[in-house]
């Protein structure tokens, strides 16, 4: 056994130690940990924020190019701020709306073109598929499966009819997914543990190498 | 002497042919293709090196190994114009190809590769259109019953008749993100119950832009319904934007407040299960919806109830019974039928032979 002497790795066992402490039930020590975590990551934050998003986007192309464009972005980020002023606060909905409208912009023509056109193409049949008989037969299950989920979320008819089996194929294609999904991030996450579990008895107890 | 003479010949290399550069199409400019043919010694060169000609001055703007025949210049500025010419090089030997006529980069308004994408936008634009103007003039819309949706009425009750709040998270992602957008529409109907209910309503977000508008949707909702009074500011408070601490104090707020419905609407990651499970251990009603494919199979088995993908976007409509968003939802499905229509009949006409409808999908 090599106990660690860095009081930083002492430092950092026991907020592990304090955060797996949750476990149990809620504690002073899950407490301590928790508001050192929120006020040390959102100071951090406001330091990433500055160098990485104000410094280079506002600040360096506005007062030291003298882009005087960037006024725009300025003037429409000090909206927020008029909340605190109760007459002016309705201000504070003109930055929203820019980047609400903005961000629908962006995103469905993106999502039409990833989600959509390029599913499309991946998912129709050619007849290079059927070069192979596995091949041609999995491309089929795909069209099928996909066909079915996609009905699976039509909200316009009930599920009665021939709406009830293709919903029943499509929850039974998404659950397989899901499965898939749940077992290869539980794996993602054991992992996590593990390099955890490793800090403590090997960085910090010394009892593994 | 004739002999050396074409002895240094044959063991020459020779340079690059049919130089060709041009404006890289369907861009935001600055950027210059230049392609050539390969020299016929090829395997024995070290690499090719792309000189650029502007004014008087000759520049080496990059190089690419043997056996590539294209190199994209996205050094350019618009509107100047640069010849390029294309050096072989084998070690300290070099041939230089000829130089290419004057070339200009520039910036295009129109993509033409996604012209699909256009038809696309086009097509589902005007059938949502449609629908929402057939709601408008008060054509009655049928939407089937969502059974998580339908337990938010109970969710927001059992809260009220336990005397504790209800906890809605909208998400991580940013306000750019679509189950974020969706995950504030159903805050704002949400909102509108607890006000109904007099129950408090607490909303912790890790995105400042999300929070601003989160803080909007509450106000707004608490008005509509006559009780702007109820709206406590301090209820839709911003946490961190780190990830895990924004976890920890949610799961901080899960055990001390105790709330009795946890709701979890929008863009969820890694501490989708961290929150799910602590909010399961806290005995709440829990109801999670979410976009995020590989964060769902965490919420099915830790939540009550779990609206998966889709049904998060059918929400708004669903809850409101709003005409303009039932109108949009019923486009959005109809826009499905189109989808699956489109797939049936590319694949049979690419079955019998016509193969070329593959490419209509293809996006540059």
């Amino acid at each position: 056994m090599n106990v660690s002497l860095n009081p930083l790795v002492w430092f950092a066992a026991l907020l592990t130690l304090s955060i797996f402490s949750f476990l149990y039930r809620d504690n002073p020590f899950y407490r301590f940990a928790e508001h050192l975590f929120v006020g040390t990551s959102m100071g951090y934050w406001i330091a990433l924020t500055w160098h990485n998003a104000v410094k280079p986007n506002l600040w360096i192309p506005l007062v030291k190019e003298h882009n005087l464009l960037y006024i725009i972005p300025l003037i429409l980020g000090l909206f927020y701020f008029l909340r605190f002023v109760p007459r002016l606060n309705w201000f504070v909905r003109l930055p929203i709306a820019f980047s609400l409208g903005w961000a629908s912009g962006v995103a469905i023509p993106a999502v039409l073109q990833a989600s959509i056109i390029k599913q499309l193409q991946g998912t129709m049949l050619t007849p290079a598929m059927f070069n192979r008989w596995d091949t041609g037969l999995w491309s089929i299950v795909i069209l099928i499966g996909v066909i079915c989920t996609i009905l699976f979320f039509f909200f316009s008819a009930e599920r009665r009819g021939i709406m009830k089996p293709i919903a029943q194929i499509g929850i039974t294609f998404l659950m397989i997914g899901f499965g898939a999904s749940f077992g290869y991030t539980v794996m993602a996450r054991i992992s996590l543990l593990i390099g955890r579990m490793q800090f403590l008895l090997r960085d910090w107890l010394g009892i593994v190498q | 002497m004739a002999f050396l003479s074409w002895l240094v010949f044959i063991l020459q290399i020779s340079p690059p042919t049919n130089v060709i550069a041009y404006d890289r199409p369907n861009d935001a400019g600055k950027a210059i293709i230049i392609r050539w043919q390969l020299s016929p010694q090829d395997t024995e060169l070290t690499r090719y090196e792309i000189l650029r000609i502007s004014a008087d001055t000759v520049q080496p703007v990059g190089s690419v190994p043997a056996g590539i025949d294209e190199f994209v210049d996205v050094t350019c500025n618009d509107g100047i114009q640069y010849r390029y010419q294309v050096v072989a090089v084998k070690d300290t030997e070099r041939a230089a190809s000829g130089i290419t006529p004057p070339v200009m980069s520039s910036a295009q308004w129109f993509n033409t590769g996604r012209i699909n994408v256009l038809i696309g936008v086009i097509l589902f634009s005007s059938i949502v259109l449609y629908f929402i103007r057939s709601a408008r003039r008060g054509k009655p819309l049928f939407i089937r019953r969502i059974a998580g949706l339908d337990a938010l009425e109970e969710a927001v009750g059992r809260a009220t008749e336990m005397g504790r709040p209800i906890l809605f998270i909208p998400g991580i992602a940013s306000v750019a993100n679509i189950g974020t957008i969706a995950g504030l529409n159903i805050l704002g109907e949400v909102a509108k119950k607890a006000a109904k209910y007099e129950t408090p309503l607490l909303v912790p977000n890790r995105d400042p832009v999300v929070y601003t508008v989160a803080r909007e949707v509450v106000r707004e909702a608490y008005t509509s319904v006559g009780r702007p009074d109820l709206f406590d500011p301090d209820n839709v408070y911003f946490v961190t934007q780190e990830q895990f601490g924004y976890a920890a104090a949610v799961c901080g707020t899960m055990v001390r407040e105790r709330p009795a419905t946890n709701l979890f609407f929008g863009m969820f990651w890694a501490e989708s299960l961290i929150l799910a499970e602590t909010g399961a251990t806290t005995g709440a009603i829990q109801i999670a919806g979410t976009d995020s494919v590989h964060q769902l199979p965490f919420f099915i088995p830790a939540c009550d109830y779990t609206i998966i993908g889709e049904e998060l976007y059918a929400a708004s409509a669903y809850l409101s019974r709003e005409p303009v968003l039932l109108g949009s939802l019923k486009g959005q499905d109809y826009g499905k039928l189109l989808i699956v229509s489109a797939l049936v009949i590319a694949s049979v006409l690419s079955l019998v032979g016509l193969t070329n409808i593959w490419k209509f999908f293809s996006v540059q």
